[in-house]
Order: C-alpha cells, then structure tokens, then sequence
C-alpha cells in the first residue's frame, strides 16, 4: 500500500486530565491500521490542561509532554513520530528543548496558541527550525476575529508574516477544517510558498478541498487528522475522486517527505 | 442497501458549496454508494415561506427513484397542514421543519401542534441540529442552534410524534436519550453525521450505551462530504447486521 502520513496527530499521557488516555492512544492506532497510516507525526502539547493550560503550558508541562512522547516514539519506532511542542514565551527553555527533542528523534516543532506568530518571540524558533531543517506547525484558528479564551490564536495572516520573514522554513497552517473560515485562510496563504496547509479537522465542507488545491495547490497540501480520524479519511476518499494517483501520492507523503528532515520516514 | 436520509439540494445562500443539483447529488450517491437519498430543498429554509420549495421539491423526486423529497412545513403560516396532506399523499418519508430558521421558538405553541399534527398522520418529523460548524459561520448567519432542551419538550409533547433529529453530537444525543423516558427516547432517531469517531469514539460509544437501533445513516451533503459518514461506520467493528440496521434497516422502523 502507498505510504500514508498523518501530519497531525495527537497522543495523550499520564498527567493530563484524560483518564481514558490509554484508550485514545490505543484508538488512534488501531484506526491508523485500519486507514492505512503508516507515521503519525504528532504532538503532545504539556499536559492538556490538568496542570497548566493546554495552550499556555507551562516549561514544565512542556519538557513533560515532550517526554512522553519521545517514549511513544520509542514504544512505536515504526509508527510515530514527534513534533517537540513548546512555549514560546520561555525563549530559552523553548530553543532547549527544541534542541533536545530533535537530538533524541523527534522531526519537527509545534506551536500552540501561546503567543501570536507574527510575534518576535517566535523568530529564535524559527532561526532554529531552518538550522535544523524541520517544519513547524502552527495552531491556527481559520480567520481570527478576537481573542478568544483558552488561546492567543494565530490565522493565517499572522501565520504568513512569520513565513514571510523566515522564507526557508516551511510552515504548516494547522487544521484547514478545524474552526473557522477555511477559505480566508487559502486566500492568505495562496502567495507564500513556504506555507503547507494541512487538511485535518472535524470540518468536511462541501468545497473546501476544491478550494484548497486551488488556492495552495496540490504541491503544498499534507494529509492529517488531528482529533478526528473519521474526518481525516473522508477527506482522503474524496481526494481520490479528484486527483491522480500521482498526485494523490504528494497529499499522502510525497509533500511531508519533502519538509520534514531526510530519513524521517521509512521509505523516504 | 444504504439510504442517507439527510441530503439536500439547491444552493446554500452562506458560501459557494458544488453538487448542489439533482445530478451532483446522484453522483456523490454514486461514488459514496448510498442507493436512496431523503432530499429537502436547502433555499427554502431561509424563504419567508420555506414551503415554496416544495413543489420543485415533489418534481425532483419524482424524476429521480432514487431520491425520496423531504418537505419543509412552517407551522406558523396558514395552510401549513396542507403540507403534511401532501406529504402523505407524495410519498414522503418525513417532514421538515428547523424552528430556529424559520423564525420560531423551538418547543413553543407552534411546534407542538406540528408535532401533535405529524404524530396523527404517522409523518416523522425532522429537524436539523445545525447545518454548519458555528465557528465558521457567514458573520450575518445568526440563526442559533437547536437546543436539547426543544427536543425533549417535543417528544414530550405527543406520544405519537416522531423526531428524526441530524447534526447532532454525543453531548447533545445523551442530554436527550438519558432525559428523556425509554418510552420517549424509542421515538427519536438520530443521524451520525456529526458523531465523531476515533480517536474520541463518540459513535462507538453511544452504540453501546444507547443503541444501534437509534442511529440512522445521515451524510448532511453537499454541505458536508458524504464520505464521512461511510468512514465512520468503516471505522467500527460492527457486525453486517448492526451495520445493516444503521444503513437501512432503522429508517424502514422508523417509517413502520
């Protein structure tokens, strides 16, 4: 079967306030199987919210989550591999542990909702993801009218002015049908080449992928899941019915490959 | 044999949506192998009068074998009982009626009497959760969702009615179910589209704590891609028989 990779995925751990977090890690694998994933790339953002917030963790929460994922990764060496999630408020502890997660394994770096992308802040991250060569995948809430609690969202807009001043890391618009207005977003991003989207979320809107390959192109649209894996195979379902096998290969790995460092994957 | 009993036809009036025509949606049937589709005409739920729609509603359908018209009533206009005569008299399976886009309250005076008026002449009565995610609605889309609160007031509201309620999720479906009776809870079906599945495995679980033989296949198209509802199912272990019941055999139960 053609290689599959979920660019967004998550697992959960010990100290976060799911109690059914071994059943969820469990689900997503036991679905992955029966998809076809063949590499979860996910991320564990600090403790999702049982001792600091989830999209404020703090350095703590961090270094924990990240712990628990590099053992998860260890545990499944064939089929997950890790985004190091950091808090950019903490510049030093965030460029700590982006070097320390990547010396141990992990292929990219996440970025929640705990500071603006278009922020300084997030340029010593960036410096580090281009002398790494990895991507980072920014939460995005698809056109941000305000604030809202819980998060110091990002769209698409502020999301570009990062890429526009970091031009050689590839960026990844997180959750395409995760919440908001898709099609702001694909009107931002058309223009900035090193903006990836990624197709997870809950939402399968009638148009959204019609949209998508018109307005980032099929070159630079990655195959996803976050929470919702039901969402994510439809999505790929649907793909098949409008591109070719050659490119329905970019969407399910051939991108990712691309972005993420050589050797990520198995057959890469 | 699978039937999506919530499709619609016609333009979305909030965003460009393709398939929206009688041949876009056999195609979508086509390539997600759904054999009939219940169908309402999506513009006339934000008419004046959604029941305009109807006609064109009946002459689709009956063009098609493989679509079964859903109409839209309004209880609050006059004749709105002329709708449901020819609902019966057209073959419908069920009638329409989303309070909160006609302008009405969801569970008030007007709704009952349709509600009393659907359970007499044997009509299920539909109603639509919501139609699009609330955070990415038209900043003009005001239209609130329908509150759980509605759903069990109008099962309550007649022991005859029928309610085939779409778009719902987990948290709204076990508000109902676990307040309602188990007399009451046997005459509302829910559809899956809006149910996730793994890794949270909402779908899972109220198949095993409510029933699989409360659920209906439902697809919310072309708003929403039909294939999602098939992955859910695919996604489960579920016996051929279960898998039956949820594709066909509880929307024939519920039109017994």
């Amino acid at each position: 079967m053609a290689m599959l990779i979920d660019v967004h995925a998550h697992f959960y751990h010990a100290r976060t306030p799911r109690a059914d977090w071994r059943e969820r890690n469990e689900s997503r694998l036991a679905a992955g199987s029966k998809i076809g994933i063949s590499v979860h790339v996910a991320s564990i953002l600090g403790s999702f919210g049982f001792t600091s917030p989830t999209y404020f963790p703090s350095p703590r929460d961090v270094t924990a989550g990240n712990d628990a994922l590099l053992a998860l990764q260890r545990a499944h060496p064939d089929r997950i591999r890790g985004y190091v999630c950091v808090n950019p408020n903490y510049t030093a502890h965030a460029r700590a542990e982006i070097v320390r997660c990547l010396d141990a394994g992990m292929i990219g770096i996440k970025l929640a909702a705990s500071r603006r992308a278009d922020d300084p802040l997030l340029d010593p991250i960036a410096v580090l993801a281009l002398q790494r060569r990895v991507p980072v995948l920014q939460h995005i809430w698809q056109h941000r009218r305000g604030d809202r609690p819980g998060q110091e969202a990002s769209d698409a807009g502020d999301l570009c002015t990062l890429a526009r001043r970091h031009p050689d890391v590839a960026f990844i618009l997180a959750h395409i049908g995760g919440g908001g207005d898709w099609l702001h977003s694909l009107h931002a991003v058309a223009d900035v080449p090193n903006v990836y989207v990624d197709l997870s979320g809950s939402g399968v809107d009638g148009g959204m992928l019609e949209a998508c390959l018109a307005s980032a192109g099929v070159n630079r649209l990655l195959w996803g899941s976050d929470i919702t894996m039901d969402t994510a195979w439809a999505k790929l379902r649907y793909l098949e019915t409008l591109l070719s096998r050659d490119d329905l290969a970019l969407v399910r790995w051939k991108n990712a490959a691309r972005i993420f460092p050589a050797g990520a994957f198995p057959a890469d | 044999m699978r039937t999506d009993c919530n499709a619609f036809l016609g333009a979305y009036p909030w965003r460009k949506v393709p398939g929206t025509s009688a041949d876009g949606l056999v195609k979508a049937l086509d390539r997600t192998a759904i054999d009939v589709a219940w169908i309402t005409h999506l513009p006339s739920l934000f008419w004046r009068d959604p029941t305009e729609g109807n006609a064109w509603l009946y002459q689709t359908a009956r063009a098609e074998k493989r679509f079964k018209p859903v109409p839209t009533v309004h209880p609050g206009l006059p004749q709105w009982e002329q709708v449901l005569a020819d609902a019966a008299n057209g073959g419908a399976p069920a009638v329409r009626c989303d309070p909160l886009y006609l302008g009405l309250e969801p569970a008030g005076g007007e709704m009952r009497v349709l509600a009393a008026a659907c359970g007499a002449a044997r009509l299920s009565l539909m109603l639509a959760v919501r139609l699009e995610d609330g955070r990415q609605r038209h900043p003009n889309d005001r239209v609130g969702e329908l509150p759980a609160a509605a759903v069990r007031a109008l099962i309550r509201s007649d022991p005859e009615v029928r309610l085939l309620v779409t778009h719902a999720d987990r948290a709204f479906v076990e508000e109902v179910h676990f307040g309602s009776t188990p007399e009451e809870a046997r005459r509302i079906w829910w559809d899956i589209c809006w149910i996730w599945g793994p890794p949270e495995d909402h779908l899972a679980t109220l198949l095993d704590t409510i029933g699989v033989e409360r659920f209906v296949f439902g697809t919310g198209q072309p708003l929403r891609l039909p294939e999602t509802s098939v992955a859910k199912l695919d996604l489960l272990d579920l016996s051929a028989e279960k898998r039956e019941a949820i594709e066909s055999k509880n929307v024939r139960e519920l039109l017994s």
